[in-house]
């Protein structure tokens, strides 16, 4: 049966973490192991996600989990999956990987490129935030142009073009013709859970790219990460999609893909040092952007 | 049992398949390839029974073995070299969360300069990665050493990953007459994994856990324990291991002609063999020179040569790796344990980046030990055979 929010399991794999309020990678969790369910094992990097959960000797994850490098994340899980195998454990367990932003794009994108190839038996999960965020807010390769960090300083670095793109990575593992992938945000529960559990019964390297602000690093009131992230999403600055049988799908069309991005910006405080000409610069490059995604989705207009 | 002119790596790698793992997750290096090439070839000839994890670098293929391990399963992986080095940040994560994994190393000097043969500055620069570190000196003591090494990781008392370390080239390219034990004699001295330390679908656990200074220093003492225990366990697995097979390395450490000893030089791995041979033409000319092999550098044979006193006059080390800025490896490890000893001790740094060891080089260490006993005042540490 489809899930729905009615037959949402009320079990909480994810449940008593010491983050942040407001926090959306824990929502991205969270929400993730609702669908996935107690058949599982998690292997999360040392950041945020581990830091707040399994400390010793407390956990606040309900299913076998372990810390892992961060290189070393989607090897790791994929060592768990292969090793559950060869140990006889049932075939429907999923085996899951939680890695930030950092975590994926940069740091363990090599690891996570060769579990892509191989096709090993895993779901990886990304709750992008948009920077390193454990270590307090420094650019990662999926900070969007633009943003303050404590390593782009408001001024020439966080204004430059060094940054121009964010890692698209879901077209990185789309190369790698995975049998699933998706991108998601946590202000868009259903497409997100239906996401899930689409990965859920597939066999292979699948991997979601889930949209997760985070209050702390970005400078915003905890009570507004939902209505950041769907900002950001109506706006065209993040979008929901999928690649499936190799073909990329939109599943979610942004309402306003042709206003301004600033009412995104406003409130944050990595984005308030930017001028009326730097918000129509990010308009162009979004719009270009769009025209892009357009092609890769196939969308005619 | 069968007997096949092997390689050291194709001896470890029949070491490998009679310990039964469940999975091998490999990167090619040299020269570590051959062993893994072997592994590859059992399989196609199904011979193995394991599933063959071919990863994209060495940090994933400890960062896979560790996955493994922590579902409770065997799992085997080797590397050498920059290989070691790339997967460093996951021995440490291994060994903290005492998963039994077991890895030979081919030892290889590190870049730059970059030098693919064999010398022991790889396994070194791991000291501290808390591995239980196995030295072979032949083809048939490496497979012998795998199997062992399994016994000592998995032991209740240990649970300590153990590297097992081939010379490069000297040891792992050379080929000699290998015994292959019968996999009914190795099953029995090698029972399947059997730990807690796992996952479990009906309780589940978090492994490899962050610890914070409340905890911390506690598990690190009982890694020091483990390693406390993991000397009598290796001494007992070797002996286990004769037992049954009749073939027995000393445990941690061999004396060669020790007995009447004044002068005896102190090595690792593949180099003790050509010192034999250098001790046995000096006996014959009636010298009373010996050999130490340490087979065993974590946990270091602390009490063997504490207890030494006075027994020696001389004792050389020989040395394939420094310490910049300070004395060759092996020989700070000696001079520290023998700490109090009467004895002259010397250190003479030899064959770095695969350069030969000769015959003639190991008896000149002899000389220069019998000179430094007979007062000869010479550097404690030297570079022999060098050019200039």
């Amino acid at each position: 049966m489809a899930i729905n929010l009615k037959n949402l399991p009320e079990d909480e794999i994810f449940y008593g973490a010491k983050t942040c309020q407001g926090c959306g990678g824990l929502m991205a969790c969270r929400m993730v192991m609702k669908v996935i369910g107690p058949k599982s094992c998690i292997a999360i990097p040392a950041g945020c996600m581990s830091a707040t959960t399994t400390v010793y000797p407390q956990s606040s994850l309900f299913v076998n989990n372990t810390v892992t490098a961060f290189p070393g994340l989607a090897s790791t899980i994929a060592g768990m999956s292969v090793g559950g195998e060869v140990m006889g454990w049932d075939e429907d367990t999923t085996y899951v990987a939680f890695g930030g932003d950092g975590g994926t794009v940069d740091i363990g994108i090599q690891a996570l490129s060769g579990a892509a190839e191989r096709n090993d038996n895993i779901l990886y999960v990304c709750y992008d935030n948009d920077a390193y965020m454990n270590t307090g807010n420094q650019k990662s390769g999926s900070t969007p142009e633009y943003a303050w960090s404590t390593t782009t300083p408001t001024g020439p670095c966080s204004k430059g073009a060094k940054n121009k793109y964010r890692k698209s990575l879901i077209e990185i593992v789309a190369a790698h013709r995975v049998p699933y992938a998706a991108t998601a945000s946590i202000a868009f529960p259903m497409d997100l859970l239906r996401k899930v559990e689409k990965a859920k019964q597939y066999r292979g390297c699948r991997v979601l790219h889930i949209m997760s602000p985070c209050p702390t690093g970005w400078g915003y009131d905890p009570s507004k990460t939902v209505e950041l992230a769907k900002l950001a999403v109506e706006t065209g600055m993040w979008w929901l999609g999928e690649y499936e049988n190799g073909e990329f799908r939109l599943t979610y069309k942004p309402k306003k893909l042709h206003e301004s991005t600033e009412a995104y910006f406003k409130g944050q405080r990595r984005f308030r040092h930017l001028q009326p000409e730097d918000i129509a610069e990010i308009d162009r490059n979004r719009d270009n952007e769009w025209k892009r995604l357009k092609r890769v989705f196939n969308i005619n207009e | 049992m069968s007997k096949d002119f092997l390689s050291a790596n194709e001896a470890a790698a029949y070491g490998v398949l009679l310990s039964r793992p469940k999975v091998v997750s490999a990167y090619p290096i040299t020269p570590q390839t051959t062993l893994v090439e072997k592994l590859a070839d059992f399989l196609a000839q199904g011979k193995g029974h394991f599933k063959y994890m071919m990863v994209e670098s060495e940090h994933s293929a400890m960062a896979a073995a560790l996955g493994v391990s922590m579902m409770g399963a065997r799992v085997f992986t080797a590397t050498s070299s920059q290989g070691l080095l790339y997967m460093c940040e996951m021995l440490h994560y291994v060994s903290g969360a005492r998963h039994p994994i077991v890895m030979v190393d081919a030892n290889r000097s590190t870049a730059t300069p970059w030098n693919i043969y064999g010398d022991q500055r790889d396994v070194y620069a791991m000291r501290d990665a808390g591995w239980i570190m196995l030295f072979a000196e032949s083809g048939q003591e490496a497979l012998d050493t795998v199997i062992q090494a399994y016994r000592i990781a998995e032991d209740p008392t240990v649970m300590t990953p153990v590297m097992v370390n081939l010379d490069g080239f000297t040891l792992t390219h050379t080929y000699d007459l290998v015994d292959i034990p019968d996999q009914e004699l190795v099953d029995k001295y090698l029972p399947p994994l059997n730990t807690t330390n796992k996952m479990d679908p009906n309780d589940p656990k978090t492994l490899c856990m962050t610890v914070g200074p409340d905890f911390h220093s506690e598990g690190r003492y009982l890694q020091q324990k483990a390693f406390e225990n993991a000397a009598e366990v290796i001494v007992k697995a070797d002996k286990e291991y004769a037992a049954l097979t009749g073939r027995s390395y000393g445990g941690m450490i061999e004396e060669y002609r020790c007995e009447d000893a004044e002068l005896v030089l102190v090595a690792t791995g593949s180099v003790a063999g050509t010192t034999r041979i250098v001790v046995d033409g000096l006996r014959a000319q009636g010298k009373k020179v010996g050999l130490v092999k340490v087979r065993c550098y974590r946990p270091f044979p602390k009490a063997y040569f504490a207890g030494l006193e006075n027994r020696f006059k001389g004792v050389g080390v020989i040395d394939r790796s420094i310490s910049f800025g300070f004395d060759g490896t092996l020989f700070s490890e000696v001079k520290s344990a023998m700490y109090g000893s009467g004895a002259k001790v010397q250190d003479y740094v030899v064959g770095l980046g695969g350069r030969d060891i000769p015959k003639e080089l190991i008896a000149q260490m002899f000389e220069k030990i019998e000179k430094r006993v007979e007062g000869v005042q010479e550097d404690e540490v030297q570079f022999l055979g060098m050019r200039w």
